[in-house]
């Protein structure tokens, strides 16, 4: 579904991605970890179309088309969602119109009529029960006001609202107490299947334990170093970053 | 002739028209004496630094319409809040419509300026008020005075809550070539009494038009007085507004401005304070772009205690749009526990717009609370992306933020209609169809 080749990115002349590699597909769920710095929001927003990094070499390949010239609104049309680590707040504007615009705008570029008010509530219930979000904070202007929890299930509930190709979710457990967070997973877990793809980006192996990767890769300093299977998750919150380091050299 | 010379000839005319033994014939004369030395300001006088009016007197405006113009109900209703019942008091050319207003005297009396200063019932309070706050020293405020003889008369005697807003609103139908009208408003708030009021200023085709508009406001003790401007005229239209207002003891007076048209558009806003724990609230929104020039001059007065004054103004200026933001706070010596805040952010859209902020705090006491912001950016690029993220276009995502932005001045609209128009209109000023009223 995904492949990234030889991608290298750069902002005002600083290199940050520095040639990676990833193939990712469909049913599959992937987890970049990596320690701070390391470029993994950096990656997930070159993904979904940062305008602010120029992408200098290498490209992203979403079911076999290149996707790295397109804008972000068009890669999103394209079904690829980016959980943000932190989502902006939009005065005036509820969750409920936002979600609403978003789908419908998503709806129009694929060539489909707007969905019908009946059937977008009924979208809306399912949904917040699914994440179990309060219909009240369905009402409140996007974002404003809320706790850092509170966003990233908004997140995902738009998420699951949009239902994406290729969900990217950056170090959505942060700001996450033990509860949420098993809510939040249960959420990408029941909106996983075969013809969808998670990219977990995390810091942490805690998120993991509830959203179950089939691949685990770190990622240092621009570069994917070390590629496994989920056990490598546990073995890193084991022995920290440095012993891949102390590895690599 | 130069329009200068030519409405100090008008001015004689006008007076053969008037009865020239009342006291008003003295307020006119020293009015047009004021005007007569001091002429149209230019941009070497500090208050006038960042807007020029030279491209508009150039134009040879009628000063009396010549004839009454009619116009059709159903051709002018989008401008009205139709959507519920007013009070309107309507002018086309600067003539009262009684076919279009709605007036009253059951209770209340929003009528007619040239009633109130001709007829002898109202003169009383004519003597009390006519003139109080406006100043007779400012060159276009006097012009106005001198020629003072129509708009909006409202008086809400003590305790009465009006219901149903008033509607006060200026047509102009381009019949003359190039027309000055100068409206003239008083407003007298009784205490406890409570008013809202809507105006507006209206162009209905493309010959130019300049309207140089003084109302003066009492809001006496406990009165609450919320006036919303709406200014979203043609771009041939230019408008002067002056407004005064005075406030009593513990009154709440509100005026939100929303300038989204006209060609230069000039807002002198004045709040004198005259008790103590008043409350004064200015807000804005401009949203501008081609050449079109918005100026909000604003003055706070305190001159009394433990009072508070709350300013937020918006503005988005795009193409090579200009705006400017003149604020001045004044706290007098005895002022002290004033609380005053100020706050004034822009969004510029292009290289070519330009905005002039300048915050004036003057304060002579020394236990007050005064604060001021002011910021000048772009959008928010993290913002953009976001919504862009989600699917949503540039441009559908430009405007949702550009109503963000605005947003904490139109949540504090009072009248859920108005707020409903005002929303539309931003919404069709930014070009966008969002399947929701924003």
């Amino acid at each position: 579904m995904l492949s990234i080749k030889n991608l290298h990115a750069s902002i005002e002349d600083k290199e940050i991605l520095k040639g990676i590699n990833l193939e990712v597909k469909a049913g599959e769920v992937h987890a970049i970890m990596g320690p701070n710095g390391a470029g993994k929001s950096t990656f997930a927003s070159i993904v979904a179309g940062n305008e602010n990094y120029n992408v200098t070499d290498g490209e992203i390949v979403l079911d076999g088309e290149d996707i790295s010239e397109l804008a972000p609104e068009e890669r999103a049309h394209k079904g690829v969602f980016l959980s943000f680590q932190y989502p902006v707040e939009i005065p005036g504007v509820s969750v409920t119109n936002f979600i609403k615009t978003s789908i419908n705008e998503n709806r129009k570029a694929n060539g489909k009529e707007e969905m019908p008010a009946n059937e977008m509530l009924k979208l809306i219930r399912e949904k917040s029960e699914l994440l179990e979000i309060d219909r009240k904070f369905l009402s409140r202007s996007l974002n404003e006001g809320f706790s850092g929890g509170e966003k990233k299930r908004n997140e995902i509930f738009q998420m699951a609202m949009l239902e994406p190709k290729l969900a990217i979710l950056d170090e959505t457990d942060s700001g996450l107490d033990i509860d949420a967070l098993r809510i939040v997973a249960n959420g990408v877990n029941k909106l996983k299947s075969q013809n969808n793809a998670v990219v977990v980006i995390t810091h942490y192996q805690r998120l993991l334990d509830y959203i179950i990767p089939d691949f685990v890769h770190v990622l240092m300093d621009g570069k994917i170093v070390k590629s496994g299977g989920k056990e490598l998750a546990y073995e890193l919150e084991e022995k920290g970053y440095d012993w891949i380091k102390n590895e690599l050299n | 002739m130069e329009l200068k010379e030519k409405l100090i000839s008008s001015f004689m005319a006008f007076e053969e028209k008037i009865d020239v033994n009342s006291d008003l014939h003295d307020v006119r004369t020293s009015a047009i004496k004021n005007f007569e030395n001091k002429g149209f300001p230019t941009k070497k006088e500090e208050a006038w630094k960042y807007t020029s009016l030279n491209s508009i007197l150039k134009n040879d405006f009628s000063v009396f319409p010549k004839h009454e113009n009619a116009v059709d109900f159903a051709e002018v209703k989008k401008y009205f809040l139709h959507e519920i019942d007013t009070y309107k008091v309507i002018f086309v050319d600067g003539i009262f419509s009684s076919f279009l207003s709605s007036t009253t005297h059951d209770g209340l009396d929003v009528c007619l300026m040239s009633s109130a200063l001709t007829k002898p019932k109202y003169k009383m309070v004519i003597d009390e008020y006519f003139n109080k706050i406006a100043s007779k020293d400012e060159t276009l405020t006097t012009l106005n005075t001198a020629f003072a003889n129509e708009g909006a008369y409202i008086n809400i005697p003590k305790s009465k809550v009006v219901e149903k807003p008033i509607e006060i609103i200026y047509f102009s139908t381009g019949k003359e070539n190039a027309l000055l009208v100068q409206p003239r408003n008083l407003v007298i708030v009784n205490e406890n009494a409570h008013v809202q009021i809507i105006e507006r200023h209206q162009s209905l085709n493309e010959n130019p038009v300049l309207t140089n508009s003084v109302t003066e406001i009492f809001a006496q003790k406990r009165a609450i007085v919320d006036y919303y401007k709406i200014q979203n005229d043609l771009q041939s239209a230019n408008l002067i507004d002056n407004t005064y207002i005075a406030q009593k003891n513990q009154s709440h007076a509100s005026v939100h401005t929303f300038s989204f048209g006209g060609n230069i558009t000039r807002n002198n806003l004045n709040f004198y304070h005259q008790g103590e724990h008043i409350d004064s609230t200015l807000k804005g929104i401009t949203i501008i772009g081609n050449k079109q020039h918005v100026d909000h001059y604003t003055l706070v007065n305190h001159a009394t205690p433990n009072c508070e004054s709350h300013q937020n103004y918006k503005t988005i200026l795009a193409d090579s749009s200009t705006g400017v933001f003149n604020g001045k706070i004044f706290v007098e010596k005895e002022a002290q526990k004033t609380d005053a805040f100020q706050q004034n952010n822009n969004i510029l859209l292009s290289d070519k717009a330009t905005i002039n902020a300048k915050p004036q705090l003057e304060i002579f006491a020394d236990d007050v609370k005064c604060s001021h912001g002011c910021t000048i950016g772009q959008l928010d690029e993290n913002a953009m992306f976001y919504m862009q993220q989600r699917g949503i276009p540039k441009k559908e995502a430009k405007a949702l933020l550009m109503y963000a932005f605005s947003n904490e001045v139109i949540e504090s609209i009072k009248i859920p209609e108005l707020k409903q128009r005002i929303t539309k209109i931003i919404a069709m000023k930014l070009g966008v169809n969002l399947g929701f009223d924003l």
